[in-house]
């Protein structure tokens, strides 16, 4: 089926059969490869994107779902205000180790603090929670966000 | 200072010829300098007529740190700050690129990114410089001693100019044998915590490239329909039902029958095209038996006479001793097999140039192995195959298989093809736990006597499972006498004087393909030695860490592995800790650093316990970028907990019965509220850092839990949450 996908403010027409998960449209069609596959089963995160400003698994989200969204990958955050400001807040503390999970932490703590500009530690853990880090960042993580929720205040 | 008023010249004639300065070894290894790109020589450092440097790195980056530490030490040796140098990974050359530590194959394990390359980098940093400075004192006319390389900068005596500008010059010059290498006194970069990964700004915006992200023109999507049950093989198989999904190009089974590989226009069709081909596997030599039997065989072995005597000690006399004790510890430990699951599924992607050259995209671990199957597979020279080796997401050991196992099969996967259309092989995450390599399960049975003061008098040890090495091309480096020491390291070779010790291997039948795991046999030795350490000390009536202390007299090892134990105790406010929160401890020493932790918990196991708080200290020599060792302690703690909390890998007639992070459940961000790494400050020359925070993380977390709970059965075979222990 032909679809009008609106991503990162473009409009791109493109063919995809019915039951094609977004994450394989992203990467393999429109070779946004920022966008991560870890699972498949919307169970380490790595796909999180934004649609309509909200994370969501892209391998759990189907290209059907998506025709009126809009839908927003890390490649598009240092645009965006929460975005930047998690960027940055990441580039401070080196919050990367292999950095294959960081574009779906990045996309999920900014969901986060859009939500919630001042999150506790234990906020932070529960809204991350989904997300997977096999290095085992997440120490960074936390802190990250709460350093991102203080440059946003500034 | 003003700037030398011939700079201009030089830059002309340097910036006309493209002129750089490679500082590199030649084909014999010898450290050799070129001006251009084309000689025959690969660089450990590049340097521009622009000034600007860059670090080849030998070393898979997958998260330790080698793009910046390497660059660290190329950067404090020639004299330019981070912002002035960036990385590139080397090409495969096992020559030049190999790892001192390895012979002449290029490859990242066992922790020695920057113990190996630790003089080699600084020296060709060093080179660099004194060339340059040569280059500059020959046309300023004055004393190379007078100069030095500051920020970029060729500076000394009144003159001021930018390296770039000598780089044609330097290059004429022979390479000095032994280069003078900066005292610790002027170093600005090693040691210095401000320095940021270089790596990270393309890991928070999109833009590092993995090899999953490659994406040649024209390439075919191969996965692989692999045999649930190791070692069986195809039999037949049927596609027709995959010939209905679109972008489904062809199956074909591969040349070894291990699987079927199935070829489509991208990812998604070959997900679904794999899914709707049927196989008929033949079984016949396929692995059939379960975990609690396997579990059997192991366990039956340690009570059996052991096949080595690893440590050459007198057992009899060791169990008399053991017997005719005060006290009698027994306990029985088993560890499953376990996954490593880097967050990167493998992947790889392998093309034919117009020139016949094969060319594999690839986060390679140890480029050497691809390159060298490769030349059988393909019937080439080593110099008509390249490795493009890219940053990899995560590996833990999984991307280094003596075999080449991955590769292999997307090698096989493209002959089997006209080579017009590169071949992207992809694993999805239930191929990765399915099909893996795995921590071998072993099992381990101590007897440990005291005598009427608490002394140890005998310590009876037997280990089974599993070889790692044995039938591998490392057989012949790692195992001695038949004894692969990778089964023993860690109580074998223990700082810890212990009198009255054996300790006895015997190996079990193979079950399934086994690998290194992050910190390899250390992940149960440090387990068991460090449990019954603990069990020990409150059978005497000690202090934990009094009692280790006791056995750490030797000076040497024994005083670092002493020195990290008081820190982190020191640090974790051990023996104070707050109303409501129980502490463990333990030691090891591995891969040459020392490492002692500190586990917090609260809750009871009832209601579910809560990890705290984690409390490191580490000695690693010089910790080169100091940040780089607290991150990799921090991992490696997480690592290590992780699994020892819930993970395993168990076989139901053979196959494994997990498939995906559902029911192979990783850490996750709440499981530990906080970890602290402390640095001991060291002269010593660096050591490992990727491994060694992990072998001490789940016996310290398995102490915590036996203090709390007074249930030492609890934390006697892993994981613990199937042992009975209940976290929050």
């Amino acid at each position: 089926m032909a679809i009008s996908l609106k991503l990162n403010g473009k409009t791109h027409e493109v063919e995809a059969e019915p039951g094609t998960p977004l994450l394989w449209v992203i990467r393999d069609e429109l070779k946004l490869t920022g966008t991560k596959f870890g699972c498949g089963v919307a169970s380490c995160g790595a796909c999180t994107v934004h649609m309509n400003g909200e994370p969501v698994r892209s391998c759990q989200t189907y290209i059907e779902d998506v025709e009126d969204a809009e839908i927003t990958t890390i490649e598009k955050m240092e645009e965006d205000k929460v975005g930047a400001a998690v960027q940055q807040a990441w580039l401070e503390l080196d919050v990367v180790q292999c950095g294959y999970c960081q574009s779906g932490q990045i996309m999920n703590a900014v969901g986060l603090l859009r939500e919630n500009a001042k999150p506790t530690a234990e906020e932070i853990d529960d809204y991350m929670y989904g997300n997977a880090c096999r290095c085992a960042t997440y120490q960074r993580i936390r802190a990250g966000v709460q350093r991102a929720a203080k440059i946003l205040e500034a | 200072m003003t700037a030398h008023l011939s700079r201009r010249g030089f830059l002309k004639s340097a910036a006309a010829a493209g002129a750089a300065l490679y500082i590199g070894a030649n084909a014999k290894g010898v450290m050799a300098a070129a001006s251009s790109a084309d000689a025959a020589l690969n660089p450990f450092v590049k340097i521009g007529a622009d000034g600007r440097a860059i670090a080849l790195i030998k070393h898979v980056e997958f998260g330790q740190g080698p793009a910046t530490g390497l660059t660290t030490l190329i950067a404090e040796e020639l004299g330019v700050t981070m912002d002035q140098i960036t990385y590139e990974f080397a090409p495969s050359d096992p020559q030049v690129y190999n790892n001192l530590l390895f012979g002449p194959f290029q490859g990242t394990g066992g922790s020695t990114a920057m113990a190996n390359s630790w003089m080699q980098y600084r020296n060709a940093g060093a080179a660099a410089r004194e060339m340059l400075i040569s280059a500059a004192a020959k046309e300023w006319g004055v004393d190379a001693a007078s100069l030095d390389i500051v920020d970029g900068m060729v500076t000394g005596g009144g003159n001021s100019a930018s390296m770039g500008d000598f780089v044609a010059a330097a290059a004429e010059m022979d390479v000095p044998a032994e280069p003078r290498l900066r005292d610790a006194s002027e170093w600005k970069l090693i040691g210095n915590d401000a320095t940021r990964r270089l790596d990270s700004p393309i890991k928070v915006n999109g833009q590092a490239q993995f090899a999953m992200d490659v994406h040649l023109d024209n390439q075919m999507v191969v996965m692989i329909k692999r045999t649930p049950q190791k070692g069986g093989v195809v039999a037949s198989f049927d596609d027709s039902a995959a010939k209905d999904v679109k972008g489904f190009i062809m199956a074909q089974a591969l040349p070894t029958k291990h699987g079927v590989a199935v070829y489509a226009e991208n990812t998604w069709a070959a997900m679904q095209a794999r899914n709707a081909i049927e196989v008929e596997w033949d079984n016949s030599a396929a692995e059939s038996r379960s975990s609690a039997e396997i579990k059997d065989e192991i366990m039956a072995a340690l009570d059996a006479e052991p096949t080595y005597n690893v440590n050459k000690a007198d057992r009899a006399a060791v169990k008399a001793a053991v017997d005719g004790a005060a006290t009698v510890l027994e306990k029985t430990f088993y560890f499953p097999l376990l996954a490593h699951a880097p967050m990167e599924p493998l992947n790889c992607t392998i093309e034919q140039t117009a020139e016949g050259k094969i060319v594999l995209h690839d986060g390679a671990q140890m480029p050497t192995g691809p390159h060298m199957a490769y030349q059988q597979i393909f019937e080439l020279p080593a110099d008509k195959i390249e490795i493009n080796s890219m940053l990899a997401g995560g590996s833990f050991g999984r991307r280094a298989t003596p075999d080449a196992d991955y590769q292999v099969e997307a090698g096989l996967a493209f002959i089997m093809t006209d080579r017009s259309r590169p071949v992207k092989l992809v694993w999805d995450r239930e191929d990765d736990i399915r099909s893996g390599y795995y921590r071998p399960a072993v099992g381990h049975k101590v007897r440990v006597g005291l005598d009427e003061n608490g002394t140890i008098i005998g310590w009876d040890h037997q280990v089974a499972g599993q070889s790692i090495m044995k039938g591998t091309a490392f057989e012949a480096m790692a195992v001695h006498e038949g004894i692969d020491h990778s089964t023993v390291e860690g109580i074998a070779d223990s700082p810890y004087t212990i009198p009255g010790q054996s300790l006895g291997l015997t190996d079990t039948k193979k079950a399934t393909s086994v690998l290194w795991w992050r910190s390899v046999g250390h992940t149960h030795t440090a387990y068991v030695m460090e449990v019954m350490m603990d069990l020990a000390a409150k059978a005497a009536g000690q202090d934990p860490v009094d009692f280790r202390l006791s056995y750490l007299t030797g000076g040497g090892e024994a005083d670092r592995k002493a020195a990290v134990l008081k820190l982190a105790a020191e640090k974790a406010g051990w023996g104070n800790a707050p109303a409501g929160h129980t502490q463990g401890i333990a030691v090891h020493k591995s891969f040459g650093s020392y490492v002692a932790e500190v586990v917090e918990i609260s809750g009871n196991n009832d209601d579910g316990i809560v990890i705290e708080k984690v409390t490191a200290a580490v000695d690693c020599g010089i910790a080169v970028n100091p940040d780089t060792v607290r991150a990799q302690i921090e991992g490696g703690i997480g690592y290590g907990i992780g699994h020892a909390m819930r993970d395993q890998i168990t076989l139901d007639g053979g196959a494994v019965e997990q498939s995906n992070f559902p029911d192979y459940e990783p850490l996750r961000i709440s499981d530990i509220k906080e970890i602290e790494t402390h640095i001991i400050a060291s002269a010593e020359a660096p050591t490992g850092i990727g491994e060694p925070g992990t072998p001490p993380s789940a016996p310290a977390l398995a102490n915590a839990i036996a203090a709390l709970t007074d249930d030492s059965q609890l934390i006697a075979e892993l994981p613990m949450a199937e042992a009975g222990v209940y976290f929050a």
